[in-house]
C-alpha cells in the first residue's frame, strides 16, 4: 500500500468517512451497462441459485433455479441469461468505424497494428458486477459451458445443453480474461470501481463487503430507490452514525427472523438464510407442492435485490466524477478486444482452449505488464491526486522553474539541450543521468535528463527532445521562468518488449510446439481435453 | 585457503566444462552459491568453447551485468573477438572502451565476426533472422523469467544456464496466478520451466564459495541452501578485520568491534513500529558506517592487507525509499562513496563489509515480500569480512505471528526453505551477536 493510501485510509478511519483516493474517474463506464448479479448454491461449485440481470434499473430480470442440484434446471437458468446477455453483447456487433491505415493502431491487436484499414466496434458491451468475487463466477460460468456441446451441433452428443449456451461461456469467458488486464472496463468489479476511488477506514478484506463498502463512502446510506427495504430495520441507518459503525450494521445487522438486512453481495449467500428459509423451501419444491416454487423466487429476490440496488447506486457516485482524460484510449483497447472475439466467433474459431499454452501464456502476461504500466502513468498524468501520491513515492516531482540556460549538444549540427533548474519540495529517487518525462499540451511527452542537483531542492534538467527539428527550440516547448513543471521518473506511454515466436515455434526449453495445433474443429478441442490422463495406479491406491 | 576447498571446487568445474564441451544434452544446468566463483566459470567456459573452435552467445538480465561480463572477458583474453549487443537508448559502460578486442553494435548483424556476442535477455529478444548460435551460455538464469528463456531460446541449439537459486525470484507486477503449476508459467524462472520440460539434464553445483568468509559460509549454507550445502573457500584464521582506533564504547563501537571479532554483528534498536524509512535505524546505520570508516578498519584476506574504504563498504535495504534516506543521512555524517542500494541492485556485487536494515525492522506485519527467502540471502551473503545488521528488537516474535500463509499451489513446487523459518534462523545466530543500543 502506498503512503498517500495508507494515509487517506488513517484519515478516514480519524473522520469516520471514507477520503477520495482520486478527483476524477479512471474507469470507463457504458451509458447503458449490463448489470448481473449472481447467487451461487452453499456447497456446490459452479451450480447457480439464481440472478438479477438487466440493463434497466428498475427492470432486472429475475433467473432463479428452484433446486440447484437439478443439473436440467440449472441449464434452462443459462439458457434464460443466454437469451439476456447475448442479444445485449451482440448488440454491438454491427456498429463499426472504419480505422484508417496507419502504423501504430492504439490497442489493436499486433495481427492488426499495422497495414491497411481495419474495423472496430464505435461501443462495446460492458458488464458489471458487485464484486471480484462474482467476477471469477463469471469466468466459472464461462468455463462450464463454453465447452458444452448441443443437439444441433452434434446430435450424437450425450448430454445436449440448450441452444446458445456454449456461445455465452465463450463471450464470458472473453469477458472474464479481458478483465484481468489491469485498466480494462469490459467486465466490472463494483468493490473495485469503488475502492479505486475512495479509501475506507477498514481493510481490503471488508472491502469486498459491498454493502459495508457503500456505508462508508455514502453516509447515510440512502435507502434503495424504489424499493422498499428487505426487513424492517433495514433502512436508512439514524444520521450521526460513522462509517465503522454503518458498515457493522450493513455487514452483520439482523432483524428478529434472523435474516441480514442487507444480504451478502454474493455470490455466496448467508448461511442463515440457506439453513432457515432456503432449505425448508426447497424441501417443499422437491415435494411438488404449489407455490413453492413461486416462494424460492420471492425467497432469491430478496436477497438479490439490495445488491442490485447497491450496484447501481455505486454506478450513480462513479458518474458523478468526471472522466479522466486517457479513460477514453483505454476504452478504445476494450472495444478492440471485442472486436477481435466478436471476430473469432463469427470465423467459427473453436472455443478458448482450457490452458493456455506457453506462448499464448506469455504474450497475455506481457500484454498485461504493458497495461498495468501504461495505467499507472496514465492515472497519474490524468488526475492531481494520483499524481501526488507518485510525487510522495519519489517517482515524479513538481517545482516551479528558477531558471533556464540555453545549451546546444556537440557534433555536427548542435541541438538546442537548455537546462532547466526546478526548484521542489518533492523528494525524488532521482539517479546520475536518469530519465525525467513531462506531458505536454496535445498529449505529447518531452523527455529530460537529471543533471544535478544544484542547490536544496533544485533540479536541473536538461531537455534533450520535443523542442522541434531547428536549432532555436520551438515555442513553448521549453518552460520559462516562473512556470509550474510536473516531471515525472516513469514514462508516460511504456511499451512493451520483444515480440514472442509463434505458437509453432515453441523453443525446447518449453516443450516444444503444442502437440494439438489449433484447428478450427471442435473434435480437437475435445481431443485436447481429454490429453490429461489419469495419474498412474500405485500400490496405494489399493491398501 | 584450504586445499580441500580448491580441489573440489576445480573437481565441479572441470565436471561442468566437460558436459558443456562433450555432452550430448541440450542444456546443462549450474547452481551456484553466493561468491562460489560463477561469473570465473562463465569466462572459462566461453573461453574454452571458443577455444574448441565454436562460437557463442551470452545472455545476462542486465546491462550492468552484461558489461561486467564482457569486461571480465576481454581482461582475461584481450585476443578474444567479443561483441557487445545493446539498444539504441543504452549505451554500454565506457569501461568497455578500453578493450580493442570489444566490438559495439545495435544490431546484430554487425557482430556476426565477433565470436562472443553479449547481450541481455531484454536485448537477445528482438533480435530475429539469424543462423542460430550452436552454444549459449545464459547467466544468472534463475533470476530470468520463464517467458524471457521462451523469447530468446530460439535462438541458440544448446546452453549452459548458470545461476543462483537462493537469490531473489523473478517476479511480476501483475497477477499470474492463473498459471501457477503450468510447467511453462511465465511468472517462473527459466530454470524451473528447463528443468520441468527437460528433467534429464545434467545439473552441477559449485561447492565452495570463496567470497563469504569461515563465519559466514556454514549460516548461510544452512539458512538459504539446507538441501545443497557449500563450504567457504577461506579457514577461519584466513581473514581477519580489525581497527586501528580503539572503541569509544558506544553502541555503533561495540557492535565493529563484536562483527570483527565474529563476522557478525546485530545493532538492536528498542522495539518500536516505526514507517518505513525509520529515522532512528537510518540514523544508527549512518553511524556505524561513519564510525568503520573513521576507525581505520584493516582488512587481511587471502589477497593481502589493505584498509577498508568507502567503496568496500555497502549499505542493502529492501526498499528504494530506504536506500534514499540512508543516502541522505550518509551525506549528513560526511560519508560518500559507500554504496547504497536495494537488494535488488545490490545482486551479483562484493564488498569487504556490509551494513543491513533489516527487511522486517519496526514493521507491524511480515508480508510475503518481506519475507521472500532471497531478498535476505543477497542482503547476508555480500560480505567477504563482516556483515553488520540494524534492527528493531521484537523481530522474532513478528514472525511468530505472522506464518506463512501463501496459497500452496498444485503443481508447483514448494521452495524450501521458506522465508519464514531463514528468517529465523539468521535471526537466532545474530542473536548472539547482539548489542542492544538506544540512540
Amino acid at each position: 500500500m502506498s503512503l498517500i493510501t495508507t494515509l487517506a485510509r488513517a484519515e478516514a478511519v480519524a473522520t469516520g468517512r471514507a477520503t477520495p483516493l482520486a478527483t476524477v474517474r479512471h474507469r470507463y463506464l457504458s451509458e447503458r451497462p449490463l448489470v448481473l448479479v449472481p447467487l451461487t448454491t452453499a456447497g456446490e461449485v459452479g451450480a447457480p441459485l439464481g440472478a438479477l440481470v438487466g440493463t434497466v434499473r428498475e427492470e432486472p430480470r429475475l433467473l432463479v433455479v428452484p433446486q440447484p442440484r437439478d443439473r436440467d434446471l440449472r441449464f434452462a437458468f443459462l439458457s434464460e441469461l443466454a437469451q439476456v446477455v447475448l442479444p445485449y453483447v451482440e448488440g454491438y456487433a454491427d456498429e463499426v468505424e472504419v480505422e484508417p491505415a496507419t502504423r501504430n493502431r492504439v490497442g489493436a491487436p499486433p495481427s492488426r497494428q499495422a497495414g491497411g484499414e481495419s474495423e472496430v466496434c464505435a461501443d462495446a458491451p460492458q458488464l458489471i458486477v458487485p464484486n471480484s468475487a462474482a467476477a471469477d463466477y463469471v469466468r466459472l460460468l464461462g468455463r462450464s459451458t463454453r465447452f458444452r456441446r448441443t443437439a444441433e451441433e452434434d446430435p450424437e452428443t450425450p448430454f445436449p445443453v440448450p441452444a446458445r449456451v456454449p456461445l455465452l461461456g465463450r463471450w464470458l469467458t472473453h469477458y472474464g480474461e479481458r478483465a484481468r488486464t489491469p485498466g480494462s472496463s469490459l467486465l466490472l468489479a463494483m468493490t473495485e470501481l469503488l475502492t479505486r476511488h475512495w479509501a475506507t477506514g477498514q481493510s481490503d478484506l471488508e472491502d469486498q463487503h459491498l454493502g459495508a463498502l457503500l456505508a462508508w463512502i455514502d453516509l447515510p446510506l440512502s435507502s434503495p430507490v424504489g424499493v422498499p427495504p428487505a426487513k424492517p430495520g433495514g433502512g436508512p441507518p439514524p444520521p450521526g452514525l460513522s462509517g465503522a459503525a454503518a458498515a457493522r450494521r450493513a455487514e452483520s445487522g439482523r432483524g428478529a427472523d434472523g435474516l441480514l438486512f442487507f444480504p451478502p453481495a454474493g455470490p455466496a449467500t448467508d448461511p442463515v438464510f440457506d439453513n432457515t428459509v432456503l432449505a425448508p423451501a426447497m424441501k417443499r419444491y422437491d415435494a411438488g407442492l404449489t407455490g413453492a416454487e413461486q416462494r424460492i423466487r420471492d425467497l432469491v429476490a430478496s436477497q438479490l435485490r439490495p445488491t442490485w440496488d447497491a450496484v447501481w447506486h455505486g454506478l450513480d457516485l462513479l458518474r458523478a466524477l468526471g472522466e479522466g482524460g486517457r479513460v477514453e484510449e483505454r476504452w478504445k483497447r476494450d472495444r478492440w478486444s471485442y472486436t477481435g472475439h466478436r471476430d473469432r466467433v463469427r470465423a467459427g474459431e473453436p472455443p478458448q482452449p482450457r490452458r493456455d499454452n506457453a506462448v499464448a501464456a506469455a504474450q497475455k502476461l506481457a500484454g498485461r505488464e504493458t497495461a498495468q504500466a501504461r495505467l499507472a502513468a496514465a492515472e497519474a498524468l490524468d488526475d492531481p491526486l494520483v499524481m501526488a501520491g507518485r510525487r510522495l513515492a519519489g517517482e515524479a516531482f513538481a517545482g516551479e522553474v528558477a531558471e533556464v540556460e540555453m545549451a546546444y549538444s556537440e557534433g555536427k549540427i548542435p541541438k538546442p539541450r537548455p537546462l532547466v533548474t526546478v526548484l521542489t519540495g518533492d523528494r525524488p529517487h532521482l539517479d546520475p543521468d536518469g530519465k525525467v518525462f513531462r506531458a505536454l499540451p496535445e498529449g505529447k511527452t518531452q523527455q529530460g535528463q537529471f543533471v544535478e542537483w544544484a542547490g536544496p531542492g533544485a533540479a536541473v534538467v536538461r531537455l534533450v527532445n520535443g523542442m522541434g527539428r531547428g536549432r532555436e527550440p520551438e515555442p513553448a516547448s521549453v518552460p520559462e521562468k516562473g512556470d509550474r513543471v510536473c516531471w515525472t521518473l516513469f514514462e508516460h506511454s511504456p511499451r512493451g518488449g520483444a515480440e514472442l515466436p509463434d505458437p509453432e515455434d515453441t523453443p525446447w526449453t518449453h516443450g516444444g510446439p503444442p502437440q494439438a495445433p489449433g484447428e478450427a474443429s471442435l473434435d480437437t478441442v475435445n481431443a485436447m481435453n481429454s490429453l490429461d490422463s489419469p495419474d498412474p495406479v500405485t500400490a496405494e491406491d489399493y491398501l | 585457503m584450504t586445499t580441500a576447498a580448491g580441489e573440489a571446487a576445480a573437481a565441479a568445474t572441470e565436471r561442468i566444462l566437460h558436459d558443456t564441451l562433450y555432452g550430448t544434452a541440450r542444456g546443462v544446468v549450474v547452481d551456484s552459491p553466493p561468491g562460489a566463483g560463477k561469473s570465473t566459470l562463465v569466462v572459462r567456459a566461453a573461453r574454452e568453447l571458443v577455444a574448441a573452435g565454436e562460437s557463442l552467445m551470452v545472455v545476462a538480465q542486465t546491462n550492468a551485468q552484461v558489461d561486467d561480463l564482457a569486461d571480465r572477458l576481454a581482461t582475461a583474453d584481450p585476443e578474444l573477438p567479443i561483441g557487445r549487443l545493446h539498444g539504441s537508448d543504452s549505451l554500454p559502460d565506457p569501461v568497455l572502451d578500453g578493450h580493442p578486442s570489444v566490438m559495439k553494435s545495435t544490431k546484430a548483424g554487425d557482430l556476426a565476426q565477433q565470436k562472443v556476442v553479449v547481450a541481455t535477455a531484454a536485448k537477445w529478444a528482438f533480435v530475429k533472422d539469424v543462423e542460430p548460435w550452436r552454444h549459449a551460455i545464459v547467466d544468472e538464469a534463475y533470476q530470468m523469467r520463464s517467458d524471457a528463456l521462451l523469447q530468446v531460446a530460439g535462438l541458440f541449439e544448446r546452453a549452459l544456464f548458470v545461476g543462483d537459486p537462493g537469490q531473489l525470484d523473478p517476479f511480476s507486477v501483475v497477477g499470474a496466478d492463473q498459471w501457477a503449476g503450468l510447467s511453462y508459467d511465465p511468472s517462473a524462472s527459466a530454470v524451473v520451466t528447463l528443468l520441468a520440460h527437460n528433467p534429464g539434464l545434467p545439473q552441477h553445483r559449485l561447492p565452495v564459495s570463496w567470497r563469504l568468509p569461515a563465519s559466514a559460509a556454514p549460516l548461510v549454507s544452512d539458512a538459504f541452501y539446507p538441501y545443497t550445502p557449500f563450504r567457504s573457500g577461506t579457514g577461519p584464521e584466513d581473514r581477519r578485520l580489525y581497527f586501528g582506533v580503539p572503541s569509544d564504547g558506544s553502541g555503533p563501537d561495540r557492535v565493529l568491534d563484536e562483527a570483527a571479532a565474529s563476522g557478525w554483528g546485530l545493532l538492536e534498536l528498542p522495539a518500536r513500529h516505526t514507517p518505513r524509512t525509520d529515522p532512528e535505524a537510518v540514523r544508527a546505520v549512518a553511524l556505524v558506517v561513519r564510525r568503520l570508516l573513521d576507525r581505520g578498519g584493516v582488512a587481511v584476506s587471502e589477497r593481502g592487507t589493505s584498509p577498508l574504504t568507502a567503496d568496500r563498504v555497502a549499505v542493502g535495504t529492501a526498499h528504494r525509499d530506504q536506500a534514499a534516506a540512508v543516502r541522505a543521512a550518509l551525506a549528513e555524517v560526511g560519508v560518500s562513496g559507500v554504496a547504497v542500494d536495494t537488494a535488488n541492485r545490490l545482486q551479483g556485487r562484493e564488498f569487504d563489509v556490509t551494513v543491513v536494515l533489516h527487511p522486517l525492522s519496526g514493521r507491524p506485519d511480515a508480508t510475503a515480500f518481506h519475507l521472500e527467502t532471497g531478498r535476505l540471502c543477497v542482503l547476508a551473503s555480500r560480505h567477504r569480512h563482516a556483515c553488520i545488521v540494524v534492527c528493531r528488537a521484537g523481530v522474532a516474535e513478528l514472525l511468530d505471528e505472522h506464518p506463512s500463509t501463501e496459497p500452496v499451489q498444485l503443481g508447483v513446487t514448494v521452495k524450501f526453505p521458506d522465508g519464514w523459518e531463514a528468517n529465523h534462523a539468521v535471526l537466532a545466530h545474530l542473536a548472539e551477536h547482539a548489542v542492544r543500543w538506544r540512540p
